[in-house]
């Protein structure tokens, strides 16, 4: 035990002393924020606008027809579909007349292609001016007043609550889903990463033929111990700066928002917990969002969270990176040698990566639930599913199962790849296959 | 007492038998040859001593009782053929793990560091990595890796590949100093004239098996052809006529004869003194150890491997 430990300490420290660790801690996430706010910024920035010329035979969609940021209508007599183009028009909408209980095509033309979200757009539009035209031809309320009333109606606001026996608990399917996304990622990321550095870890080891001079002083098997748990231990370690990092940010961005916001939150937080009668007449759209936010962050139960992602986490490291180490230990310095072999391990966590990118959108699935109880996928897709609810979405047996089932795969790899280590380890020359792995691992030794 | 005794041991792989019944045994303090062309299984002998390998049939006793890597192995040094050490870890820090591992503690480790560095004047070299040293320099940091933890039985693979002679000499008296202390030393290699002057006893080994086992003196008696150079002073017959020896080689008053059976050296002595003629020297010539194992391997590819160098 003693050596294992001597081990694991050299592993550790020697990645934690050295400069790329603190380079990837803090690089890592700064350029995953830099990421997202990048690609939301040019989303915003680069949305195209559009002049629409519009042919209308009915003459009353001048007045429905709103237009807004993005789009604008040109309801000018002269323009046709030969001279749009000159007139600084993208498209030119032919509307022909519109009789009730007759469906009509509604022609858009053009020479390049609207995008799919403003030709969405585009059909809102024209649907919601047919619909308002309706309604004043039979009731005589115009548009305006319609849109008056449409903008006092913002008044009922839907808040789910997971039904959980005695009482209701507040829950918030955005970030139920936002949680499952990034943590099933953050564990596929971190499986490769960390798999990967215990592979290369051993195959630095054989090509430079220490292996020989360990094996003579510990057991292969406490050697592949000893690397897996101290690299294990630098991921821990990682993901906890993260944490501090997270919250330190997190508070940052508190900062951030408005007093007066705030103080709206605040109102509307002491409302509710009146009995939710009183109401808050003029709360903003961005109080009410920071208020649903924060009563789902309150609500939700971190705790848990975070033990099973660690349990998650260290299970999933655990019985893919022994795998990665037997892979390490039969190849020899050509890294190509690697790739090969590498394939029958990579394919079941990119295929839980899908899973799970199916399980954030259906948590109760029996493709879900399956692939959270095997253990190739269940650190990815049980962790998917969990932030939605325990034991709501995932009864407690589904938990216990898969958590025993992942304890059980662990020991069960780790043997495996034992076995397979300590031959290949000493092992020079041609590249073995997984079938001649598969006898190592299977022979009496 | 032996220090280890090993008895038929054996080892196959898939359907290739690399270590076929051998047996041998090493008193302590004493200084082991295990020789062998490359491939004849010294490797895998060698794997099994140290516990890295289990043997499919056979015994292995270590200072009389059964052998048992888990305890045992840090009472053995091996120094494989093939060297390796952490190329990015500084070498103060590397040796003190490496010697840690062999169950010392850090306190105990660092002393015995420091005194072998001294004594390899090798304390500036502390704070390096091992890819800044030479070949020589890192083989030199092998061998005090191998011998820090003070065990009762060290195995050396092929020491003095690579090594100069000014740093073989070094380790070689090192290994006399070892062996004067009572550790026992086990010598593996194909280069049969190193193991001439240093070893007491040997065995050879070529496919799987043990051909030859005993001690040096021992083994070039048994195989010597009764050969004798003689120098003479002045001019004499080219080709002595006589029943008594065969002359096989002959110039600028060099014999070398063969002694016919039946007869001794006093006798071919007495032929020369008998015609007058000076003698200047007379010895016998033994075989080397390379020419023993050429004889014992005659017509298989182990022997030209060797009739090469």
């Amino acid at each position: 035990m003693s050596k294992i430990w001597l081990i694991t300490r050299r592993e550790y420290l020697t990645r934690v002393r050295n400069k790329t660790f603190l380079l990837s801690t803090f690089l890592l996430p700064l350029m995953i924020i830099l990421f997202v706010a990048g690609s939301i910024l040019v989303a915003v920035q680069t949305k195209s606008h559009h002049r629409i010329a519009v042919i209308d035979a009915n003459g009353y969609f001048k007045d429905y027809l709103k237009g807004d940021s993005t789009m604008a209508f040109d309801f000018s007599p002269g323009l046709d579909t030969l001279n749009y183009e000159k007139n600084g028009c993208t498209a030119v909408l032919i509307i022909p007349v519109l009789q009730e209980g007759v469906k009509k095509e509604c022609r858009l033309k053009y020479k390049k292609q609207l995008g799919l979200v403003a030709t969405e757009e585009l059909k809102e539009e024209i649907h919601h001016a047919v619909s308002d035209r309706l309604v004043f031809e039979k009731t005589g309320i115009s548009s305006i007043q319609l849109d008056s009333v449409r903008s006092q109606a913002d008044i009922a606001e839907l808040s789910s609550y997971e039904d959980t026996g005695g009482k209701a608990k507040a829950s918030n399917q955005g970030l139920a889903s936002g949680i499952s996304y990034a943590s099933g990622f953050l564990i596929y990321l971190l499986t490769f990463i960390y798999g990967a550095a215990v592979m290369r870890g051993v195959m630095e080891e054989k090509t430079n033929r220490i292996a020989e001079v360990m094996v003579s002083s510990v057991r292969p098997f406490e050697l592949m111990m000893g690397k897996i748990i101290g690299i294990g231990a630098v991921g821990l370690t990682q993901f906890l700066l993260w944490i501090v990092l997270l919250i330190g940010l997190a508070a940052a961005a508190q900062g951030l928002i408005p007093q007066d916001t705030m103080r709206d939150v605040q109102s509307i937080q002491q409302s509710n917990a009146m009995g939710g009668g009183g109401g808050v007449a003029k709360a903003g759209e961005a109080a009410w969002e920071i208020y649903k936010l924060n009563k789902a962050l309150d609500s939700t139960n971190w705790a848990l969270i975070i033990f099973c992602f660690l349990f998650y986490f260290l299970g999933g490291y655990l019985f893919y990176s022994a795998l990665f180490a037997a892979v390490g230990s039969a190849v020899n310095e050509d890294p190509q040698e690697a790739q090969s072999l590498m394939l029958p391990i990579t394919l079941p966590v990119v295929f839980s990566f899908i899973i799970m990118s199916i399980a954030v959108q259906d948590p109760g699935g029996p493709l879900a639930v399956w692939a959270s109880i095997i253990p190739f996928s269940s650190p990815i897709v049980m962790m998917a599913r969990i932030p939605f609810g325990v034991p709501g979405t995932v009864p407690w047996w589904q938990l216990g199962l898969s958590m025993l089932l992942l304890i059980l795969g662990f020991l069960g790899t780790t043997w495996l790849a034992g076995r397979i280590y300590r031959t290949g380890i000493l092992l020079y020359g041609k590249k073995p296959s997984w079938k001649v792995m598969w006898k190592w691992a299977f022979r009496r030794q | 007492m032996n220090i280890l005794e090993v008895t038929d041991l054996q080892k196959t792989f898939a359907s290739q038998v690399a270590v076929n019944k051998i047996s041998l045994q090493l008193g302590q303090g004493s200084i082991f040859g295990l020789l062998g062309p490359n491939g004849a299984g010294k490797t895998t002998l060698i794997r099994m001593i140290t516990g890295i390998f289990y043997p499919d049939e056979g015994s292995i006793l270590f200072k009389g009782r059964p052998f048992d890597p888990v305890h045992d192995i840090v009472q053995i040094g091996y120094m494989p053929e093939e060297r390796g050490l952490y190329k990015k870890m500084k070498i103060g820090e590397q040796a003190i793990y490496l010697a840690q591992l062999k169950g010392l503690s850090k306190q105990d480790a660092l002393r015995s560091v420091k005194e072998w560095f001294v004594r390899f004047e090798m304390q500036s070299w502390w704070n390096k990595k091992v890819e800044d040293l030479s070949k020589g320099m890192q083989q030199k940091l092998q061998f005090v890796i191998t011998v820090l933890h003070q065990p009762s039985l060290i195995i050396l693979d092929e020491p003095f590949s690579g090594l100069d002679p000014v740093n073989s000499n070094l380790i070689k008296n090192e290994i006399y100093e070892l062996a004067r202390q009572g550790a026992s030393i086990i010598f593996s290699t194909h280069r049969m004239e190193q193991v001439e002057e240093i070893c007491d006893h040997i065995i050879l080994v070529n496919k799987g098996q043990k051909i030859l086992d005993g001690t040096v003196s021992g083994v070039k008696q048994e195989f010597k052809a009764n050969e004798w150079r003689i120098s003479v002073d002045s001019k004499a017959a080219a080709d002595p006529d006589t029943n008594l020896f065969q002359v096989m080689e002959y110039g600028e008053g060099r014999y070398t004869v063969r002694i016919s059976h039946g007869f001794s050296p006093n006798d071919v002595l007495r032929y020369f003194i008998d015609r007058g003629i000076a003698i200047t020297s007379f010895t016998e010539i033994l075989p080397s150890l390379n020419d023993i194992f050429i004889q014992l391997v005659k017509g298989t590819p182990s022997a030209r491997q060797f009739q090469s160098t």
